[in-house]
């Protein structure tokens, strides 16, 4: 494409198949915690 | 609903389409013609833009956006609604907020804990708490393999015998059950020396130490009963506790108020300290306070983060470089979409346990009894509570329904919507300001990072 350049595809919705096993950290979003977005955890179920 | 968001960082323009998580750099015709597309017809956006650019380029352009919507990477279809009930079916619990110390050595204005004792008097956890705490998270984590404990407080190097002997059991009981047990602890820095920094280094997957920023920001909000500063010894205790800590995982993290919505000088101050993982955050705090972020400092706020952004790109791939927390994303291997959807999990899969061992929704809800969901030793009482809580998603909020952030964001921490709307299932809109800037930056560098290598790859070969 000359247009449009992809950086990444469609990972989340792929991610549904097997998702929700529920093994990865738990991610607080406060300011008093380990804050994070939940986007940056990593996924423990590859 | 079908949603994307672009937005122009650094000069690249950048699509993302929400439903589906791609990624796209777009050139600015395929840019301008996303403001009218789908809504009109291709003839009318040929037309609206025919000045600009010529009718073949607009087609060839329309083409692409079609090919990408054929292939499930633009305008894809939300799949997600309903999905959350059916995978997160049973309540399980994973993770452990252990309350060691209601108590603190530091008097920081900004404490929501009410300068450690979180409104209930000065108490520390005994063992028999503890154990209890550990046998409860065994015994309701179901199948999981993978569980966790935060040492947490107040302060928890107050209680640092009841931190290693609940290590000792919980290793023990995880053991025997085909656990992996993992401990983490959030600490002020202050009590920390040699054995403390070994000990942890030993036994802590993570390290949370607290520190505002320089001297002056720090001092301000962080001092001592005597109103003496924290920052020399803090400072100091955390440069050896990383000179010790090796490729293991920490984070300093600080919070920044309305005295330093220039936050970014302190950012900065810790990296250069040579703190590697950093978090700098708003303060969460009722409107009335001296100290709380308004709506009128959120521009200058949203500017630091384009500071950060900046200093972020030019450090990248030096040894200057550092991890700013919510400017870390992972585009392809992150998490799942349930995941995405239900956040932090408080409420039913992660717990709070005060000293006398009751169980609250999360640390940020202890001290407000009608939170109580039970107690360590007789279970769930009140399971209303967890229902509750795992209602509360992004699909059941109304304000995060449609918006472009839901799956980075997960609907925001429910703490902070009830303290300043009093709903847990309601935005603070300031906050989601802030984290869709984050969100921007964050995008943005990992788009920046990779149309960097690519361009190293291609002057190699
Ligand atoms: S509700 Fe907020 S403070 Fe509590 S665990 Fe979730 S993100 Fe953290
Ligand atoms: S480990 Fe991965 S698949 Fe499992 S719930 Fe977490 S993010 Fe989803
Ligand atoms: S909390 Fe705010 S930023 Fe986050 S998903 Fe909801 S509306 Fe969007």
């Amino acid at each position: 494409m000359k247009h449009i350049k992809t950086i990444n595809g469609s990972s989340l919705s792929k991610s549904v198949e097997k998702g929700g096993c529920g093994e990865c950290q738990s991610s607080c979003q406060s300011a008093c915690k380990t804050s994070c977005t939940v986007a940056n955890q990593e996924c423990e179920n590859k | 609903m079908k949603l994307i968001h672009k937005f122009i960082k650094n000069g690249v323009p950048i699509v993302l389409d929400v439903n589906s998580g791609s990624v796209h750099v777009v050139d600015m015709l395929v840019y301008e013609i996303l403001d009218w597309y789908p809504e009109l017809k291709a003839g009318d956006i040929e037309l609206k833009l025919e000045n600009k650019y010529s009718r073949e380029k607009i087609r060839e352009a329309l083409e692409e956006i079609k090919h990408l919507e054929s292939i499930g990477q633009l305008f894809s279809e939300d799949i997600y609604d309903g999905l959350t009930a059916s995978r997160f079916g049973k309540n399980v619990i994973k993770a452990l907020c252990l309350h060691v110390a209601h108590d603190c050595n530091i008097r920081c204005e900004y404490c929501f804990a009410s300068q450690g004792d979180f409104n209930s008097g000065r108490l520390l956890m005994d063992v028999e708490v503890a154990r209890k705490a550990v046998d409860f998270l065994i015994k309701h984590s179901g199948k999981r393999k993978n569980i966790e404990i935060d040492f947490f407080g107040g302060e928890p190097l107050l209680n640092f015998t009841v931190v290693k002997e609940t290590v000792d059991y919980g290793n023990r009981m995880a053991s025997d059950a085909g656990k992996n047990l993992k401990f983490t602890i959030t600490t002020n820095a202050v009590l920390l020396n040699e054995k403390i920094i070994d000990y942890i280094n030993k036994n802590m997957s993570n390290v949370v130490l607290s520190l505002d920023g320089n001297r002056e920001t720090n001092d301000r909000m962080r001092h001592f009963d005597d109103g003496s500063g924290t920052y020399d010894i803090v400072s100091e205790n955390i440069k050896s506790f990383i000179a010790e800590r090796g490729e293991k995982s920490y984070y300093v993290r600080g919070t920044f108020t309305r005295y330093n919505a220039d936050f970014s000088k302190d950012v900065l101050h810790l990296a250069d300290m040579g703190c590697k993982s950093l978090s700098v955050e708003p303060v969460v705090s009722e409107k009335d306070k001296s100290y709380a972020i308004r709506e009128e400092d959120l521009a200058n706020i949203l500017s630091e983060y384009d500071i950060l952004f900046s200093e972020c790109m030019e450090r990248m791939g030096t040894d200057r470089e550092f991890d700013f927390y919510h400017f870390k994303i992972n585009l392809d291997q992150g998490p799942c979409a349930v995941k995405r959807l239900t956040g932090c999990g408080a409420g039913y899969q992660y717990l709070a346990v005060t000293p006398e061992g009751d169980l609250y929704p999360c640390h940020q809800f202890v001290g407000d009894s009608r939170f109580i969901i039970g107690n360590v030793f007789d279970g769930i009482i009140n399971a209303e509570i967890p229902e509750t809580f795992k209602a509360a998603h992004v699909y059941n909020k109304p304000g995060c329904r449609n918006c472009w952030a839901k799956f980075y964001c997960s609907g925001g921490c429910h703490a902070n919507s009830y303290k300043l709307t009093g709903d847990i299932n309601s935005c603070y809109e300031v906050g989601c300001e802030m984290e869709k800037k984050r969100l921007e930056c964050a995008i943005a560098l990992q788009v920046i990072k990779k149309l960097k290598e690519e361009k190293n790859d291609q002057e190699v070969s």
